[in-house]
C-alpha cells in the first residue's frame, strides 16, 4: 500500500499526469451536471423532437461566442413569451376589460439590439382561445430613433405563426425593402447596418368573447444562438455537447474498466491452472486476433442492435482476448513461481484465493496504466461508429453530431463549429486520459524509469 | 504495441547436430501450420456466423426478393392478361428460383459449411447486391478493382510512418532528454485519436478554408486523359488522407520505437563498444539495429498485412474507393460473400505471416532456433 502512496505522490511530479487528472475531474464535472439538469429520458426526448420543440432556434446558428473572434457582431437569437410574464422583465402582458364581453390585451417586447447585422427573421407564435369569432391583433415596433412602424394587422388562429419577414403588405409599406432591413434602419435613409438601441414589439389585440385570451411568443431569429449553435433541425447543439460527456465517459471508462479487468482475471486463471484451460485460453486469443474487430462491430451495430450497451458488451468481449493477455500471462507465470504463493500453496489456500488474493493484487500496478491508456480508444471507437452512422439512434453522442455535421456537408458549407466543438471535446477527452495513463504507465513501469 | 516484446519469447537453445534440426523443423512447422489452420476455419466460420446474423440476414434477403419479385410481375405488361392466381403461381415460382440462385433454399448450417469451405478454397463466389464499376458481380473482381487503391493509400502512408518513425526514433535515441526528445514524448498522446479525426481536421483546414486540396475522392472529375496529370491527379487526392493516417500514428510510434532502441542501446554490450571507441553509426547498426531486427520485421510484416484491410473509416470519410469502404458497403448491403471474401484473404496473410515469421527470425537472429525450447510463449 505504501509502494503504491508513493507511485502516486511519483506521479504529481509529471506536469502531464496533472493537466491530464484536472481534465478528466472537469469532465466528469460537466458529465454530473449535465446528469442533474437534463435527465436521461428529457435528454433523449430533446435530442429526438423536432419543430414542435425547437421552433423558436433558427437553423445553422453558429454559436454566440464566435462573436468574439469577428470584426462585426452578429445578433443572437432569443425568444420571449408572455407565458412566462411574470419571470422575464422584457415581456409585459396587460389585459383590459371591455364594454360587451371585449378585452384589449396589450403586449410589449422589449429588447435591446447592439448588433451589426440584420436579424434573419422575427416570428410571432400566436396561441389564443376563442369559440366563434376570433380575436384581432395589430402589431407595432417602436424603434430607438422614435419611429413607430405599423407592421400589421390581422385576426389570429387558435395557433398562427406570423413571419415579419414574409409579409409582402408590410415590404410594400417600407418601400420595397426587405422588412428586416426596413424595420431595422430608416426606410427613408437606408443603410446596411442596422440601428443600435433598444426596440419593442407591441402588440395589441382585442378580442371578443368573455373567456377568450392572447398569448404570444416573440422569436427574433438571429445569425448565432446559445453556447453552442443549432443544427439542421433548429436543435440546441448545446444540449447534445453537454450530454456527449457523460456518455463518452460511461462507454470509455467501462470498456476499459470491463476489458483490463476481465483481461486479468483470465490471463491470471489461464497461468494458474495452466493444462488445458491455459491452452484453450491461448487458442481463443489466436481466434480472435484473426477475426475483423471493427467490421465484426459494424455488423453488430448493421445487423442487430445500435444500442449503446450492445456495442459495448461487444467490444469488451472482443477486446479480452488480445495481445494484452498474452503480457498479463508472462508476468503471472512468473509471479506464480515466487516464494510467497508457494508458502499460500503449503497453507492450504484455494486456488479462487491464490488467484484473487495474490496473484491479481500483485498486478494492479500494471493494471492501472493500462486502464488508463485504453480509455481514449474506446471513446473515439464509440465516435468512430457513430460517424459511420452505426451510433445509438436515440442518444445524443459526440460522435452522433459530427456524422450529423458531416451528413449535411457542414465542412462545405463552412458550417464549421458544428463540427469543431464536438471534435475538439473528443480530443480532450483523448488528451486527458492518454497523458495521465503515459504518465502512469512511467511510473510504474520499471523499464521505462529514467527513459 | 504489443508486438514489440513478441520477438523475446524465442529463447537460445543449443544445438543438437544437423539430422534433429531438419526433423525439430518439420516436426514445428507441421503442428504450427496444423494449428493456424485450425484457427483460421474457427475464425472464418464464426465471421461467416456473425455475417449471417445466425439467419436474420437471410430473412431480410427473403423480404427483399419477394418485394422485388411481386413488383417486377405486375409491372411487366406481358402479365397484365394473367388471372390473380396465375399471377400469384408466376410471382411464387420466380421467388422459389431466385432463392435457389442465392442458396437460400439451404438450411443455414449446410449453407454455412458451404461458405467456409469455398472460402478456404478461395472460391470467393459472386456478390449478392455489390458489384464491381465494370459491372461484375465476382466477389474476386470487386476486391481486385478495389486493391490498387487501398495499396497505394495505405502502403504510401505506412510505408512513410514506419521508415522515419524508426529514422526519427534512432536519432532521439542518440540524444535523448533533448528538446525534440521532450516534444515527442508531450505529442505523443495525441495519437490516442484516430486517423479519421485527423482527416476531419485536415479536410477543415485544407480542403474548406485554405481550398487548396481537394475534399475527398481519388481523381478529378472528369478524370485527366494525359497519364502525367493523371498521376498528379491522384497524388493531389492522396495527401490528405495518407497525411491523416501518419499524424493518427506518427508520436507514438516514435515513441515506442525510441523507448525500444533505449532499452537496447543501454545494453552492457553498447557501453563496451562505446568505450572501445567505435563510431556512433557503427555501434548503431551493429549493436542497435542488428538484436532489434526481430521486432522490426515483425512489425513491417504486420504492416504488410494492415495494407490489406484498409482503412475503414478514413477511407470513408475522405471517399477513397479502397477496401476499407468496399468493407463497410459490403456490410451495408448485407453482402455475405464480399464480407467473408475480405476476411479470409486477411486471415490467410496473417496466418502466413505469422508462420514464415519464425523462419525469418531464424534467419536474422543466429540465437534463435525454429521449433526450439520456446519457453512458455
Amino acid at each position: 500500500m505504501n509502494a503504491l502512496r508513493r507511485s502516486y505522490r511519483e506521479i504529481l511530479k509529471y506536469p502531464s499526469a496533472i493537466i491530464g487528472l484536472v481534465i478528466i475531474l472537469a469532465l466528469m464535472g460537466v458529465a454530473a451536471y449535465a446528469l442533474i439538469t437534463i435527465p436521461y429520458e428529457e435528454a433523449v426526448r430533446l435530442w429526438r423532437s423536432g419543430d414542435d420543440v425547437w421552433y423558436a432556434n433558427p437553423q445553422y446558428a453558429p454559436p454566440a461566442w464566435t462573436n468574439y473572434f469577428t470584426p462585426k457582431k452578429l445578433p443572437a437569437s432569443f425568444a420571449l413569451n408572455t407565458a412566462d410574464a411574470e419571470e422575464e422583465e422584457a415581456v409585459t402582458k396587460e389585459v383590459i376589460l371591455g364594454d360587451q364581453n371585449t378585452s384589449r390585451t396589450n403586449i410589449t417586447y422589449t429588447f435591446d439590439y447592439d448588433y451589426d447585422e440584420f436579424p434573419q427573421e422575427i416570428s410571432l407564435f400566436f396561441r389564443t382561445t376563442y369559440d366563434v369569432k376570433q380575436p384581432f391583433v395589430s402589431v407595432l415596433l417602436i424603434t430607438p430613433d422614435g419611429r413607430e412602424v405599423r407592421v400589421g394587422d390581422f385576426g389570429v388562429n387558435r395557433r398562427q405563426t406570423y413571419r415579419l419577414s414574409q409579409d409582402a403588405k408590410l415590404q410594400r409599406r417600407l418601400g420595397g425593402l426587405p422588412p428586416m432591413q426596413g424595420l431595422f434602419t430608416n426606410p427613408d435613409s437606408p443603410s446596411s447596418a442596422p440601428i443600435k438601441g433598444t426596440y419593442q414589439l407591441v402588440v395589441n389585440g382585442v378580442s371578443f368573447e368573455q373567456d377568450s385570451s392572447i398569448d404570444a411568443e416573440m422569436a427574433l431569429y438571429g445569425q448565432v444562438y446559445g453556447w453552442a449553435g443549432t443544427d439542421h433541425l433548429r436543435r440546441d447543439l448545446g444540449v447534445a455537447l453537454l450530454y456527449g460527456a457523460p456518455i463518452a465517459l460511461a462507454f470509455g471508462l467501462l470498456a476499459a474498466l470491463g476489458t483490463s479487468v476481465l483481461t486479468m482475471i483470465i490471463a491470471a486463471v489461464g497461468a494458474w491452472y495452466g493444462g488445458w484451460v491455459d491452452e484453450l485460453i491461448q487458442r481463443i486469443t489466436e481466434v480472435n486476433l484473426v477475426l475483423p474487430f471493427l467490421a465484426i462491430l459494424i455488423m453488430v451495430g448493421t445487423f442487430y442492435s445500435r444500442s449503446i450497451w450492445t456495442i459495448l458488451g461487444v467490444t469488451i468481449l472482443l477486446s479480452i482476448f488480445t495481445g494484452a493477455i498474452k503480457g498479463y500471462r508472462a508476468i503471472f507465470l512468473q509471479v506464480k513461481e515466487s516464494p510467497y504463493i508457494e508458502a499460500a500453496r503449503a497453507y492450504g489456500a484455494s486456488n479462487t484465493r491464490v488467484i484473487f488474493q495474490y496473484l491479481i493484487p500483485r498486478m494492479i500496478p500494471l493494471l492501472i496504466p493500462g486502464l488508463v491508456s485504453a480509455v481514449p480508444a474506446f471513446v473515439f471507437l464509440e465516435a468512430s461508429l457513430a460517424v459511420l452512422g452505426l451510433g445509438d439512434p436515440s442518444l445524443p453522442t459526440w460522435g452522433k453530431l459530427i456524422n450529423d455535421a458531416w451528413v449535411n456537408a457542414a465542412l462545405y458549407k463552412g458550417y464549421y463549429y458544428w463540427i469543431l466543438q464536438p471534435a475538439v471535446l473528443l480530443m480532450i477527452t483523448g488528451l486527458g486520459f492518454a497523458m495521465l495513463g503515459f504518465a502512469l504507465d512511467r511510473v510504474f513501469n520499471p523499464r521505462l524509469r529514467g527513459i | 504495441m504489443t508486438t514489440l516484446t513478441e520477438a523475446q519469447g524465442t529463447q537460445p537453445v543449443v544445438s543438437k547436430g544437423p539430422t534433429s534440426t531438419w526433423v525439430r523443423v518439420l516436426q514445428y512447422s507441421g503442428v504450427r501450420l496444423i494449428t493456424l489452420f485450425v484457427t483460421i476455419v474457427i475464425a472464418v466460420y464464426l465471421t461467416i456466423m456473425i455475417a449471417n446474423m445466425g439467419g436474420h440476414v437471410d430473412n431480410i434477403m427473403r423480404s427483399e426478393i419477394r418485394e422485388r419479385v411481386a413488383v417486377q410481375v405486375v409491372n411487366n405488361p406481358a402479365n397484365r392478361n394473367l388471372d390473380a392466381a396465375a399471377r400469384n403461381k408466376l410471382v411464387l415460382d420466380r421467388i422459389a428460383l431466385e432463392e435457389k440462385r442465392l442458396g437460400l433454399d439451404q438450411p443455414l448450417a449446410i449453407r454455412n459449411f458451404r461458405y467456409l469451405s469455398n472460402a478456404l478454397t478461395l472460391q470467393l463466389g459472386r456478390a449478392i447486391n455489390m458489384s464491381s464499376d465494370s459491372g461484375s458481380k465476382t466477389v474476386r473482381l470487386i476486391i481486385l478493382e478495389r486493391l490498387p487503391a487501398t495499396l497505394l493509400l495505405m502502403g504510401t502512408a505506412n510505408l512513410i510512418l514506419f521508415f522515419s518513425a524508426i529514422f526519427f526514433a534512432l536519432s532521439l535515441s542518440r540524444n535523448y532528454g533533448s528538446l525534440w526528445d521532450k516534444a515527442v514524448i508531450a505529442f505523443s498522446p495525441t495519437s490516442s485519436a484516430p486517423a479519421w479525426f485527423y482527416g476531419i481536421f485536415l479536410i477543415l483546414i485544407f480542403a474548406a478554408v485554405l481550398k487548396i486540396l481537394p475534399f475527398g475522392g481519388m481523381i478529378d472529375a472528369p478524370p485527366p486523359r494525359n497519364s502525367v496529370e493523371y498521376a498528379l491527379s491522384v497524388l493531389k487526392h492522396l495527401i490528405l488522407p495518407a497525411s491523416a493516417l501518419i499524424l493518427g500514428s506518427l508520436f507514438l510510434s516514435i515513441y515506442n520505437w525510441r523507448t525500444f532502441f533505449l532499452i537496447y542501446s543501454s545494453e552492457d554490450y553498447v557501453e563496451m563498444a562505446k568505450a572501445k571507441g567505435l563510431p556512433a553509426r557503427d555501434i548503431e547498426r551493429r549493436y542497435i539495429l542488428r538484436p532489434t531486427l526481430p521486432t522490426i520485421i515483425t512489425n513491417f510484416a504486420l504492416l504488410l498485412i494492415g495494407l490489406w484491410t484498409g482503412a475503414i473509416i478514413t477511407e470513408t470519410v475522405f471517399l477513397w474507393p479502397g477496401l476499407g469502404r468496399t468493407y463497410f458497403r459490403a456490410i451495408g448491403f448485407y453482402d455475405v460473400p464480399v464480407i467473408v471474401g475480405l476476411s479470409i484473404i486477411y486471415a490467410y496473410l496473417l496466418a502466413m505471416t505469422v508462420f514464415l515469421l519464425d523462419f525469418v527470425y531464424a534467419l536474422v537472429d543466429p540465437r534463435v532456433k525454429i521449433g526450439g525450447n520456446r519457453g512458455t510463449a
